[in-house]
């Protein structure tokens, strides 16, 4: 396991997400600066990084909501900035995104939520079988009970379940998770991470785990990527990344377990 | 275990800085002229392929309606029955009370209606719109449209401006029809005109001309309420400022723009009528 892929390597046929080299800068500000990660086939991976050092930028790269000024990324094998509406669309269909906060659509209930995804994607569908993908999606995140309610009247840990559910009535073969315990509870932020790995094991999905908080990284990374400066500087196990003397990443993961926080 | 480290020659490589081509106010309203006509652009091209989301087309138009029936119906009726009491004396002047009703009808079918239509609904929708696609732009729901495989532009932009354009030029005819019972409710009350005599002297020197110049500057006035608002909205920046913002710029926006489309429409249809 723990190894750094070579920088700007060839691109990795057997990966599932290859990054290549990627950068991205807005006006003068470089957010990344040359960027290379590879998630196998049922792996999690975890980036870890400060506010602001770009790990939410990445991930909207990898689906194409934005586009990098240099670098490469492929998803199952196909260059993502190159692909055409329709078929970028269907990769599209194959990746669950989960939104740093949510993104509910919220003049929509819970079920609408759902139901809005899943009938603009696939046709033919009869009333008996969307309620049931709904159900069991929502049986996945353990929120049976919350067909109905609207998204204003739910929590921030049910609002990042359903924005999950959301995605998994699509059934991703990959899953993106951006900041999913930001913001919540230790035990609300212990439950999504068991959620995360039941599906992993459910689902088989590969999975990039956005995140500052290192309780999250230890329980659902395989490995962990240390982004700084943007670049992963240190990938491996959890233990392996934070056995180091860099103070950069020491205080990282001194100031996560001294001091819970969330900003 | 190994650190990657950046080189020092990539490290501190200098960023070339972006200076602007003639003044950074000048820049940008020319970069603003080329977003919005090429926003306009991807409407014309979105429209023609499918999915057309009918059923969200529908929903739209019945919020457009609801939306400002209550305030349309008001205003018109307060119109007519105000423009009504207002022009009476200076026909009065010369004995010619019995000119009312043409003369309300011309004002109201011509240029009141359509004007008082726009105004109202660019206020009550635009904002609306701009308020509601900003607030999506800002948390994220147009691009979580855009990663679950739905056209944003077609679900929420199209459809929104689909129905204002075909829902201000029927709200139009509904002011007009207001205004003229407000104003009718006025002569009968004043000079005892009968319903069939209002009418028939209203319509007397009403062309088709006159309806169809107004229904297509209608169109006209609906159609830009409803893009820029949604421009406004698809293009709010983050926070919650910018959704204030957007709806704030569509009203403004809208209205100004229709005001300089009124004028423009004015002229090529008094061309038309002299020609
Ligand atoms: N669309 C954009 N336009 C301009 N700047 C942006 C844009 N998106 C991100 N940025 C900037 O890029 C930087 C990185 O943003 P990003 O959201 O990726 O951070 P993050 O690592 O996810 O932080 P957080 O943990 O707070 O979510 C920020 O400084 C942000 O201001
Ligand atoms: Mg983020």
């Amino acid at each position: 396991m723990a190894l750094n892929p070579p920088p700007s390597a060839e691109v990795d046929p057997n990966a599932v997400i290859s990054i290549r080299g990627l950068t991205k800068s807005f006006g003068d500000l470089d957010v990344l600066r040359g960027v290379d990660l590879d998630v196998q086939k049922a792996e999690n991976v975890v980036v870890l990084g400060r506010s602001g050092s770009g790990k939410s930028v990445l991930i909207k790269i990898v689906v194409g909501l934005l586009v990098q000024d240099a670098g490469d990324v492929t998803v199952f094998g196909q260059h993502v900035h190159q692909l055409k509406r329709k078929d970028l669309d269907g990769m599209r269909r194959r990746v669950g995104f989960s939104f740093q906060h949510s993104a509910l659509y919220d003049s929509m209930n819970v079920e609408q939520n759902l139901e809005f995804p899943l009938r603009m994607n696939t046709k033919g569908l009869s009333q008996g079988e969307v309620h049931d993908r709904i159900r069991d999606a929502l049986e996945a995140v353990g929120l049976a009970g919350s067909l109905k309610q609207m998204p204003s009247e739910l929590s921030g840990g049910q609002r990042k379940r359903i924005g999950i559910a959301r995605t998994l009535i699509l059934r991703p073969e990959i899953m993106l998770y951006d900041e999913p315990t930001a913001g919540l509870d230790p035990i609300t932020s212990g439950e999504i991470n068991d959620l995360i790995n039941q599906v992993q094991e459910n689902y088989h999905t590969s999975s990039i785990i956005i995140t500052h908080d290192l309780t999250c990284a230890r329980h659902t990374g395989d490995r962990v990527a240390m982004l700084l400066d943007g670049r992963v500087l240190r990938i491996g196990s959890f233990d392996d990344v934070f056995d180091t003397d860099d103070p950069r990443i020491k205080s990282f993961h001194d100031y996560n377990f001294t001091r819970r926080d969330s900003p | 275990m190994e650190t990657i480290t950046p080189t020092a020659a990539e490290a501190s490589a200098p960023k070339p800085r972006r200076t602007s081509v003639i003044t950074p106010g000048v820049d940008a309203f020319a970069i603003g002229m080329s977003d919005g006509a090429s926003f306009l652009k991807r409407f014309f091209v979105e429209s023609l392929w499918r999915p057309f989301h009918v059923r969200e087309i529908i929903k739209q138009c019945y919020e457009v309606g609801y939306r400002s029936l209550p305030l349309i119906t008001l205003t018109g009726f307060v119109t007519g029955i105000v423009f009504t009491k207002q022009s009476r004396p200076s026909l009065a002047a010369f004995g010619a009370t019995s000119w009312l009703p043409s003369l309300i009808t011309i004002a109201l079918i011509r240029s009141l209606a359509p004007l008082v239509t726009a105004l109202i609904c660019a206020g009550k929708v635009g904002s609306n719109i701009g308020a509601e696609l900003g607030s999506m732009k800002v948390t994220e729901q147009i691009e979580a449209m855009e990663v679950s495989a739905i056209n944003p532009f077609k679900y929420l932009v199209v459809t929104r401006t689909i129905a204002t354009t075909l829902m201000v030029p029927t709200l139009m005819l509904y002011c007009s029809f207001v205004g003229m019972a407000g104003s009718y409710l006025n002569v009968h009350g004043k000079e005892g005109t009968s319903l069939a005599k209002f009418l028939k002297a209203g319509f007397a020197n009403i062309s088709f001309l006159d309806v169809e110049s107004s229904v297509t500057k209608s169109f006209v006035f609906g159609f830009t309420i409803g893009i820029i608002s949604c421009y406004k909205g698809y293009n709010a920046t983050s926070g919650t400022q910018g959704v204030g913002k957007a709806a704030n710029a569509s009203v403004v926006m809208s209205m100004f723009v229709i005001f300089i489309e009124e004028m423009l429409i004015v002229q090529i249809i008094n061309w038309i009528r002299n020609w």
